[in-house]
């Protein structure tokens, strides 16, 4: 049967090299991840301050979630100090902007590279240690950097904390929810970008190739200690622009912010997106912040008919969070992402999905 | 076996000994190994084989003696370092990236001809780090085309057989284009037919590409075919040094390897 010209495609046949290494598989994916960014584009014209409030959040969280996801997703490697390292970009871009007067709009890379010194230095632990007591010593830098936001009142404002300007951007002063959720949705993409790329790469293949089997990646040329502290360098670049990020949206910056519950709760997003997948962690982003709201509208619908029942919300959404890692863990441990790689199987197959 | 091709020495290992504790695994091992050679190892279980491989490539450091490759000292160097001097290696338990696809693995075995880093790889259209990968990715599509692994390239190495894996690794120490590759038991747990294709990508190595090879091996028909030259360890010690025939004739290596049934192949 010859086949013409005009003969259905009954697949995605890449004929270059080029096509075969894009972020995105095919090209239906890549529109459909641009028409996303348009809806979101429309958003603020249909939403109200509540929901763009939320999808800030995820934003700024998911910019930070995707470092954590580089250092122990593709990296192997594990930190419990991640909030630490999003407070001090927060308090970095804050201070930077107080101090020295440079527009926030530079502050904020800028904080990012402060918070990548010192996630590097908080990472040299990392050439000699693994697993259980690399998480031990970055428990230690959370503590450490916690009790600096505390004492260096010169930097953060000490316990009183730190006033941050919002970013203004030729005369253009982004305090409204409309306008300082374009400013990180912009920051979502480019960071994002960033981050596949890198991951497509090889620095991302080394990074990976560390996790998988450090050994042969030792015989493969490349350097663990390099890559191992760089790992942590690029995490806390993540963690540092979206701090700032967050700073510059709140207006205020206090250390009690970033605890060791905050680190647990990125690291939450990261498993239940799935540990090594870009997209997972935006997911996963979006599941926790947006847990505890549907928890809060849900209890208020139930409490309707059971009054009461609201006085035990407060403990509800924390045993939420808390009982949705568990079930993702034993359900679906690679996250939500490969959850979304079956739904889009099941569909391509569809009736014939046996 | 024509020995036309073969040039100066290449590695010259001199007097190393390595104990670990009061084992001694390596006792006063020399020997030399010449440019385009196809150099064997043998000798029983515990022998020290593996670990002289592990002295050469640089996972063990030995407390005696120096390891030159091209004359160069590299007794103190760290794996990675010799990698980019052009010692290549596989491993005798695979040692493939497992979450990683097959094109990926062999991919990392171009990093250190690779330039693009974390900021440039980034920028990955604005700074050339995609026309690297490109041409990388071509030639890469070169050596999976000669160890026709082509149906593969893009399943995830961990989910592959056994003998495929040890292909792909091989393909991803090739992929470091090596002047002196270190193989393992290339062919172990293999069958016939898989050994067969093993022993003909091996013989192109050494022959087309020019790559040295030092060669782990227990099947001494592979053994004997192949080399050029053979060393027998037993106890950590060289017990014998020569071409296949002398060492197939050597009383004192059929005692302590082969048995005295001279065809008992040991598996």
């Amino acid at each position: 049967m010859a086949l013409s010209a005009d003969s259905m495609r009954c697949g995605e046949f890449r004929t270059s090299y080029r096509a075969d290494t894009t972020i995105f598989p095919t090209p239906m994916s890549r529109n459909f991840a641009i028409a996303g960014v348009l809806v979101l584009v429309l958003a603020p014209l249909f939403l109200n301050a509540y929901y763009l409030n939320l999808l800030i959040q995820i934003g700024y969280y998911g910019i930070a979630a995707l470092g954590l996801n580089i250092l122990v997703g593709f990296s192997g490697q594990i930190s419990l100090g991640h909030a630490a390292f999003f407070g001090f970009g927060a308090f970095a871009s804050a201070w930077l902007n107080n101090t020295t007067g440079l527009p926030v709009i530079l502050c904020i890379p800028l904080a990012g590279v402060m918070t990548t010194a010192v996630g590097m230095i908080v990472g040299v632990p990392a050439a000699r240690i693994k697993g259980l007591y690399l998480a031990i010593a970055t428990l230690a830098a959370q503590f450490i950097l916690e009790d600096f936001f505390n004492r260096a009142a010169w930097f953060t404002g000490g316990s009183s904390g730190a006033l941050a300007d919002p970013m203004s951007l030729f005369g253009y002063t982004f305090s409204t929810d409309q306008s300082y959720f374009y400013l990180v949705l912009a920051f979502v993409v480019v960071m994002y970008l960033l981050g596949a790329n890198l991951l497509r790469s090889r620095d991302g293949r080394a990074f990976v190739a560390v996790r998988d089997h450090y050994l042969s990646a030792e015989i493969m040329g490349i350097n663990l200690t390099k890559y191992r502290i760089l790992a942590f360098g690029v995490s806390s670049f993540y963690a540092g622009i979206g701090g700032a990020l967050f700073a510059h949206y709140l207006g205020f910056v206090s250390a009690e912010g970033f605890t060791i519950l905050l680190s647990i709760q990125f690291l939450g997003m990261i498993i239940i997106g799935g540990l090594g997948s870009v997209m997972g962690t935006l997911m996963g982003t979006a599941f926790m912040v947006l847990l505890p709201e549907v928890m809060d509208g849900t209890a208020g619908v139930v409490s309707q008919f059971f009054p009461g029942f609201s006085q035990g919300l407060a403990y509800l959404k924390e045993m939420a969070v808390g009982l949705a890692i568990v079930l993702f863990l034993i359900f679906e441990p690679d996250g939500l992402a490969h959850r979304w790689k079956l739904i889009k199987a099941y569909w391509k197959l569809y009736p014939f999905s046996y | 076996m024509a020995e036309s091709g073969i040039g100066d020495v290449i590695l010259n290992v001199d007097d190393i000994t390595l104990s670990f504790g009061g084992v001694k695994a390596l006792r006063n091992v020399s020997l030399d190994v010449r440019e385009n050679e196809m150099f064997s190892i043998i000798g029983p279980n515990g022998a020290g084989k593996t670990s002289l491989l592990n002295c050469i490539s640089g996972r063990y450091h030995p407390q005696q003696g120096r390891i030159r490759f091209d004359g160069t000292d590299v007794t103190r160097l760290r794996p990675n370092r010799r990698c980019e001097m052009g010692i290549g290696r596989t491993f005798q338990n695979l040692a493939l990236y497992d979450h990683m696809s097959v094109l990926d693995n062999i991919m990392v075995g171009r990093h250190h001809h690779l330039r693009n880093n974390f900021f440039t790889g980034s920028l990955y259209w604005l700074t050339g780090a995609r026309r690297e990968e490109l041409d990388h990715r071509a030639q890469v599509e070169d050596i999976i085309d000669f160890l026709e692994i082509a149906h593969i390239r893009k399943s995830v190495a961990g989910t592959l057989s056994y003998g495929l894996r040890k292909r792909v690794e091989l393909a991803r120490a090739v992929a470091l284009r090596p002047r002196l590759i270190l193989l393992d038991e290339p062919m172990a747990g293999m069958n016939h037919e898989e050994k067969e294709d093993m022993a003909r990508y091996i013989v192109d190595l050494n022959e087309e590409w020019g790559i040295t090879v030092i060669m782990i091996e227990h099947d001494m028909g592979v053994v004997m075919d192949l080399s050029h030259r053979v060393v027998v360890l037993d106890f950590g010690e060289v017990i014998a040094d020569g071409a296949p025939e002398t060492i197939m004739a050597n009383p004192r290596v059929r005692e302590a390897y082969l048995g005295e049934d001279s065809d008992a192949e040991v598996a």
